[in-house]
């Protein structure tokens, strides 16, 4: 139904994708897996029309195509739901149903009539129970993801793209949505199950396809192969693993004797992460794992102040402590380096008082004191080889990786006792990436906590001591003082 | 300091075009003010002389009073559109305390000079510690909570005098608002005292930096663990107490107190501080940006009286000023983004 064939494509020094051949067949589910950035998404913005500018060919139903934009594409039958839904969650079930293409009376109203009895029945054709008059913003994720679903067939889609359809939903909600998918495959539809959750792909797709390096490297019917087999394809073995780093197993060091410095227990945010009890000692690194929307961003962020928790207790050196605002845990001693450069730092103002911002109060109560702060700069500049080592210049003159030293020079000019950093690597070179593993590694050697959170395996098996990992909102695995691998990391998740 | 950090960066991106880009919020008004200088200069001869100067400057003293507050709001990406309405409010209370002539019909409570200038400070500390609650609180948008407040401020104002005017103001105030030591009329004294208070305040403390930081990206002033709720509260109520002493000084100034009376002083003092060149956006400018402004806004409206040009297109003049102020203020955004790219 769906061919693809020798599909290249590069974003300027960047192969994304290289001379991949994918087949989807009527009245399939394929699996679609692979690492970030192994090509996945590229492939299905190609098949989406958001990208046109490709090497290879696509055809469908047999007829060669080149979509020039997603409007072509969902004009020719395909369909996508993203993993942040595309819903309007202000309007009603029915309406979101024929969004852009509401039943109209003939005195050029709209039919409200018409468009909640055409909606029942759509919804009920697909075995989807719920009422076409509630504002979808008070359903459950698990519905409104079904009422999306329901939306794209709708507007005329025969090839459903689904991203990550799992990845927010309770395991009775998976086991609704697969009762929809089901239906439509057994109706002729075709879809793309695009996923990290391995179990989930194995229990509803037909064939997988798994991606890594920017190349389609195996397809295979699901009934046949297993979860070590999609692993092993996934992150490569024998010869090809040579080429990768962090395949190799790690040896988690022995958990230390030194104090508890932070503690949580039963730490929940309705909608992020439940239940999560963990704790960190003194000159120990806790690595928390898990794929995109597991939760643990929003743990760190919940930890840090910036998201008040519902529910649940933290201690910091055994005493409770307050985290409703950022003030409050930055008193507490937490202090974040957030995954994102820009929502940490000041791109306008000189590097020296992006170093010196949260130390202000030390150096001054009433008054600033540029001399001491410049001297404070350079002396973190010069230890974390920061370039160039001006610190008057403002701080969008720097590199990426260099901006990132800055962000973590912020905290380390004034130690706090929790350093929590939340994706500390992305988006680095290896050599940035190794100067920010040496500072994590000098700053455990100070003896304070430090926690690391990441949706990357890498980032956390190369600088943690311990591992959490966490699937859907709960710590579900913990390693310590054990052998770990990328492919165990991922197979706990 | 930061302009010789400006330099270093703009030399290491290649040069003094990229510099200039950079610095273009700030030549831009300046170059304005010279050149209207120089317009009026030679198109009417009552303009360039020492009397005119101190004119000019008197003229703009209240503006520039509440300016002050303004930048300190402007810089942190807020607004204060109650500025004016405090100013009214807080000279209205000012004379509603001060023993009135007979002939005056308003039913008030002489007290003290003092104990009046004390409840005056008193109400518009208070009518800026509402904005600053209703906005970090309750959180309401900057530009709809200080337009209650102007509405608030205005039924303050029409509560007090009931459609009379009072002329009476405390003895300190009258002096300062109205009075001269020798040449210097002492309005200008307390503005000029005013700005370079704020300019200290903005340059030198830590609280100033906290300021330029919030308005710079206040998602990052927040991750750093600056109290970002409390620096808005403090410049909401900054900008309230310059608003209040420029409405006491305002109505001796004037000589009455009465409602209305300084409906202008809102447009004029948002325009001082964006023609200045202090960023809508916040985080960049400053003090002297204000003066600039203030200045700009003077020459072009006392000029504009010499050359005799029409009072009714006097009002569409100043309204192109400001636009093209705020063509220029977004323009030297999208220069430094531009700056930065290259």
């Amino acid at each position: 139904m769906l061919q693809l064939t020798n599909i290249s494509k590069s974003f300027g020094g960047v192969t994304a994708l290289r001379d991949v051949a994918f087949a989807l067949a009527p009245g399939e589910i394929h699996g679609l897996i692979g690492e970030n950035g192994a090509g996945k998404s590229t492939l299905m913005k190609i098949i989406a029309g958001v990208h046109h500018d490709y090497d290879g060919t696509l055809a469908l139903d047999g007829t060669i195509r080149r979509f020039a934009s997603t409007r072509e594409a969902r004009a020719a039958g395909i369909g996508m739901v993203h993993q942040e839904l595309s819903s309007v969650r202000s309007l009603t079930v029915a309406e979101n149903v024929y969004l852009g293409a509401q039943p109209i009376t003939r005195f050029g109203s709209i039919d409200w009539r018409a468009m909640q009895r055409g909606a029942r029945e759509h919804l009920a054709r697909l075995g989807i129970e719920v009422d076409p008059r509630a504002e979808l913003g008070t359903l459950s994720l698990g519905l409104q993801q079904l009422v999306e679903v329901a939306r794209v067939l709708f507007s005329g889609a025969r090839i459903i793209i689904l991203d990550e359809p799992t990845s927010a939903l309770s395991p009775p909600e998976v086991e609704r949505l697969f009762s929809v998918l089901r239906r439509l495959r057994d109706a002729n539809h075709s879809l793309i199950f695009i996923s990290h959750f391995l179990d989930d792909v194995l229990a509803i797709c037909d064939r997988v396809t798994v991606f890594r390096n920017a190349r389609a490297v195996a397809t295979a019917a699901c009934a046949d192969v297993s979860k070590a087999w999609l692993i092993e394809h996934m992150i490569g073995a024998g010869h090809d693993a040579l080429e990768e780093s962090y395949t190799a197993d790690r040896q988690l060091p022995p958990v230390p004797a030194t104090p508890i410095v932070l503690e949580s227990n039963g730490l929940t945010l309705a909608g992020a992460f439940r239940d999560v009890s963990l704790h960190v000692r003194a000159g120990e690194v806790l690595g928390v794992y898990g794929f995109m929307g597991s939760g643990q961003l929003e743990l760190a962020h919940s930890l840090a102040g910036k998201l008040a928790a519902d529910s649940g207790q933290v201690a910091v050196d055994g005493h409770a402590v307050r985290l409703r605002s950022t003030t409050q845990a930055r008193r507490a001693g937490i202090a974040l380096v957030p995954e994102s450069r820009r929502s940490m730092l000041f791109a306008e103002e000189p590097v020296f008082k992006n170093v010196t911002i949260a130390m202000l109060r030390r150096i001054g109560a009433l008054l600033l004191h540029p001399a001491a702060e410049r001297a404070i700069a350079q002396r973190q500049a010069r230890q974390l080889a920061i370039r160039p080592p001006n610190v008057d210049l403002p701080l969008r003159a720097l590199s990426g990786g260099n901006q990132q030293k800055v962000a973590l020079a912020r905290w380390l000019a004034h130690l706090p006792r929790v350093l929590l950093l939340s994706e500390p690597t992305r988006g680095m070179d290896v050599g940035a990436k190794d100067d920010v593993t040496k500072i994590v590694r000098g700053l455990r050697e100070q003896g304070i906590g430090i926690v690391v959170v990441s949706t990357e395996p890498e980032t956390v098996l190369s600088l943690a001591d311990r591992i959490l990992v966490m699937r859907k909102g709960s710590v579900v695995h913990e390693f310590a003082a054990e052998t770990v691998s990328k492919d165990r990391l991922l197979a706990a998740a | 300091m930061s302009e010789q950090a400006e330099q270093v960066a703009g030399v290491a991106r290649g040069g003094m075009v990229a510099w200039l880009r950079g610095q273009m919020r700030n030549i831009a008004p300046f170059a304005t003010l010279l050149f209207l200088l120089a317009f009026f200069a030679v198109a009417s001869p009552s303009f360039a002389t020492v009397g005119n100067v101190w004119n000019i400057l008197t003229q703009v003293s209240v503006t520039g009073i509440i300016a002050v507050g303004l930048t300190f709001v402007i810089l942190c990406a807020e607004i204060d559109l109650s500025v004016a309405a405090i100013a009214n409010a807080t000279g209205i209370v000012v004379a509603f305390f001060t023993m009135q002539d007979t002939s005056v019909n308003i039913d008030n409570l002489p007290l003290p000079g003092s104990v009046a200038i004390v409840l005056a400070f008193a109400a518009c500390f208070a009518l800026g510690a509402v904005n600053a609650f209703g906005m970090t609180w309750i959180g309401i948008p900057s530009f709809i909570m200080t337009l209650a407040m102007l509405q608030i401020g205005a039924g303050i104002c029409a509560l007090m005098v009931r459609g009379q005017i009072a002329y009476a103001v405390p003895k300190l105030v009258n002096t300062l608002g109205s009075g001269f030591i020798g040449p210097l009329p002492w309005i200008v004294v307390v503005a000029a005292l005013a700005l370079l208070l704020g300019h200290l305040v903005l340059t030198y403390t830590r609280f100033g930096r906290y300021v330029y930081m919030v308005g710079g990206n206040r998602e990052a002033a927040e991750y750093s663990g600056v109290n970002v709720r409390a620096v808005i509260a403090a410049v909401m109520i900054i900008s309230a107490v310059c608003s209040g002493i420029a409405g006491m000084l305002g109505v001796a100034y004037f000589g009455s107190a009465q409602q209305n009376e300084f409906d202008t002083y809102l447009l004029d003092s948002i325009a001082a501080v964006v023609v200045g060149g202090t960023s809508l956006f916040g985080g960049q400018g400053g003090i002297g940006n204000t003066i600039i402004g203030l200045l700009v806004l003077g020459v072009l409206n006392n000029g504009l009286d010499h050359v005799n040009v029409d009072s009714f297109l006097k009002i569409l003049i100043r309204g192109l000023i400001l636009l093209a102020a705020l063509i220029i203020n977004v323009y030297a955004q999208r220069m430094r983004t531009l700056a930065r790219s290259q």
